[in-house]
């Protein structure tokens, strides 16, 4: 029993992880409709950025780790300002594979960085995340418990910034119509600036937590995770923000369970993450909350 | 009379010009990717020793060029450079890769346009088989596991071990079929063979597998990131069991991302510093002492031994031609960095010792060397 409480631990702080990330594709997709491939790299970033100010310029490791959330959030803004929003009215084909060339960018950036490079790098843990708490025969440790905790913690706020918000109130419409909307008068550029700022910061908290919970960096440490919370963005419904997290809750519990009840099977893991994916694409291509498109006339 | 002069002067100075024209060496290491530790550190001791003069820059009187190409850890990538080196750098000979996967991709290349090629690290026994141009300066993986379940049965006592495997990896999966088959003729048994992928991340799934099995030791032959990440969920769920692992571990990284949680780990691997016999081992280790402040790991050292094996078979061929340097390369035998090494004409795979580390006050600590021909004996006595 024990085992299996520990399993559903383990299962949802990686659910927690991949809703942070998975949030990012879905307020992108929702506003421009189109799927930001480096937004994995993004994340990546973040740890990197973690890495230079806490080893290299020696600063504490809670001002290192806001600075990174900060620069990380500035760049996917610089990202979309320079490479997405000179094709905001060109083919998704051409974001599509422009995307793809930023993620390229951004992870061989890293590889020719003085001190980053390809080799692996170790991330700073701050001690509470390391701790051990034991409660029965169940071994907490501080990352078990933080992870879902600031994860949740960030996405409430997410939810009152679009729900209650202003600029959230033109996000959400800009997803509705977003000719309508700049018709109304909505400053249509830096609304979408303002979600790339969102959706990058919560990356960068995702990165940072990632970090802490797997500490190791590496140039395409971004690449698998950011195609998992894809999948986890594409089974909640892409586009729905409720969805992704559900979405990164569900993938998160299911990889760890798949693996924890046929660890024989564990070589699969991916397949089985990605036939998810599949498997949703064909049968049910709006995901579990998301409703289906209409095509604009 | 006098344009007959100019014609000779131009000749010699066209012929001076040939002679200086550099004999260019490849070099194909994982600079990024899974094992980017190995190869970047295998460049930095090639490079290294050639700046200080401790292996010859210079062969059949023109200089040695080595052109290195990125195989990121990647079979496709390393086909990709030895394609490159071969037809556009027309090299002689190719140094490297260190991961037996890539060696593997790149091998059928090499061999169909015979072009010498040795693995400094690859120890899968797949390596050298795909053909004659295919060489290797290390021990081979079928006496490695031999000797890792002959320390897990006889040096740690363990009678049950599980085995965490990195699928993706030939060198991975080799090592520990090795280990399965000569831990079972030993007496121990095997509870159960965990998969694991290169860049996974997440090994709370596998080991809580283990802590239900409860083995004597966990034997996990994989590379040093996701050993050293594995190893730090594994003490932070509290699963105290031993871990042995093979060469794959021995990189400085398996020491900065484990932390605390790798003390205590125990592998085979090349060489430690504490064996070092040779008069150019030794030089090596004094130079790169006092340059870098520290010692260099067995990495380094095997990969000046690949460097000075190549330069001297291109010596004993007399002229940069590939066939030549593989027939000299097949019986060679020359005094390296890690001792005495003599490549075997028919299997090209050499005669190497094996060192015991473990890691202790976040160094790796010699435990003991086991020397090629007590392997050779284990081996026969189980009937492997």
């Amino acid at each position: 029993m024990s085992i299996f409480l520990q399993q559903l631990l383990n299962g949802f702080t990686l659910g927690s992880l991949y809703a942070l990330i998975a949030i990012g594709y879905t307020l992108v997709y929702g506003i421009l409709r189109f799927i930001n491939f480096a937004h994995g790299d993004i994340f990546m970033f973040a740890g990197y950025w973690l890495f230079y100010w806490f080893f290299i310029f020696q600063l504490p490791w809670w001002l290192a780790a806001l600075l990174a959330v900060a620069l990380t959030a500035g760049m996917g803004v610089v990202i979309e300002r320079v490479a997405y929003r000179p094709l905001r009215h060109a083919p998704r084909i051409s974001l599509f594979i422009t995307a793809m060339g930023v993620s390229f960018l951004l992870g061989n950036t890293i590889i020719v960085l003085p001190w980053a490079g390809g080799r692996q790098k170790p991330f700073p843990t701050p001690a509470f995340m390391t701790q051990v708490y034991t409660v029965g025969t169940v071994r907490i440790q501080g990352v078990t418990l933080w992870v879902p905790l600031i994860a949740a913690a960030c996405l409430l706020a997410l939810l009152f910034l679009v729900y209650r918000t202003k600029v959230g109130r033109a996000m959400r419409a800009i997803a509705t119509d977003i000719e309508t909307t700049a018709l109304m008068g909505a400053d249509i550029n830096r609304v979408i600036s303002y979600t790339f700022l969102v959706g990058s910061a919560l990356a960068a908290v995702g990165g940072i937590l990632w970090g802490c919970r797997y500490p190791r960096l590496q140039w395409d440490m971004g690449v698998l995770p950011g195609l998992r919370s894809f999948t986890a963005a594409v089974v909640g419904g892409i586009g729905n923000i409720v969805g992704a997290m559900l979405g990164g809750y569900l993938l998160g519990l299911a990889e760890i369970l798949f693996v924890a009840f046929l660890p024989h099977l564990s070589g699969l893991r991916d397949a089985f993450v990605f036939g998810v994916l599949i498997l949703f694409l064909l049968f049910k291509p709006t995901g579990i909350l998301g409703k289906p498109l209409k095509e604009k006339v | 009379m006098k344009f007959r002069g100019l014609a000779i002067l131009v000749l010699a100075l066209g012929l001076a010009a040939a002679a200086q024209e550099p004999i260019k060496i490849g070099g194909l290491l994982e600079f990024t990717g899974a094992c980017a530790a190995y190869g970047q550190m295998a460049r930095t001791a090639i490079e290294f020793a050639r700046e200080v003069g401790l292996v010859p820059t210079r062969v059949l009187g023109r200089p040695i060029e080595i052109v290195y190409y990125d195989a990121r850890t990647e079979p496709v990538e390393a086909a990709t450079g030895a394609t490159r080196l071969i037809e556009v750098e027309k090299v002689v000979a190719i140094l490297g890769t260190m991961c037996s996967g890539p060696f593997l991709g790149a091998a059928e290349i090499v061999q169909r346009a015979g072009i010498p090629m040795i693995g400094i690290t690859t120890t899968s026994p797949l390596t050298t088989k795909v053909g004659d141009y295919c060489f290797r300066a290390c021990f081979v993986d079928d006496d490695q596991g031999v000797v890792a379940a002959y320390l897990a049965y006889e040096y740690m006592k363990a009678r049950t071990a599980v085995i965490v495997v990195d699928v993706v990896q030939p060198y991975c999966v080799g090592l520990a079929r090795f280990f399965r088959e000569a831990f079972t003729r030993q007496g121990g048994k095997v509870l159960a063979e965990l998969a694991v992928r290169s860049g996974d991340v997440d090994y709370t799934a596998q080991l809580t597998e283990i802590l239900r099995l409860n083995p004597d030791v966990i034997y996990c032959p994989n590379y040093y990131t996701e050993a050293a990440l594995m190893i730090k969920q594994a003490r932070d769920l509290g699963i105290t069991i031993p871990v042995l692992g093979g060469d794959g571990y021995d990189a400085p990284e398996l020491i900065q991302i484990g932390g605390k949680a790798v003390e205590g780990v125990v592998f085979t691997t090349f060489f430690h510093e504490d064996a070092v016999a040779t008069e150019i081992g030794l030089k090596f280790y004094s130079l790169y002492r006092q340059r870098f402040g520290r010692s260099p790991s067995s990495m380094e050292a095997m990969a000046v031994d690949a460097y000075l094996l190549v330069v001297k078979a291109i010596e004993l061929a007399g002229e940069p031609n590939p066939k030549k340097i593989r027939d000299a390369l097949a019986t060679i035998d020359l005094e390296v960095v890690t001792g005495r090494t003599i490549m075997d004409p028919v299997t090209r795979n050499p005669a190497k010792d094996f060192v015991f580390l473990e890691v202790r006050e976040g160094q790796f600590a010699l435990k003991t060397v086991i020397p090629a021909g007590e392997a050779k004996a284990l081996k026969a006595r189980i009937g492997m």
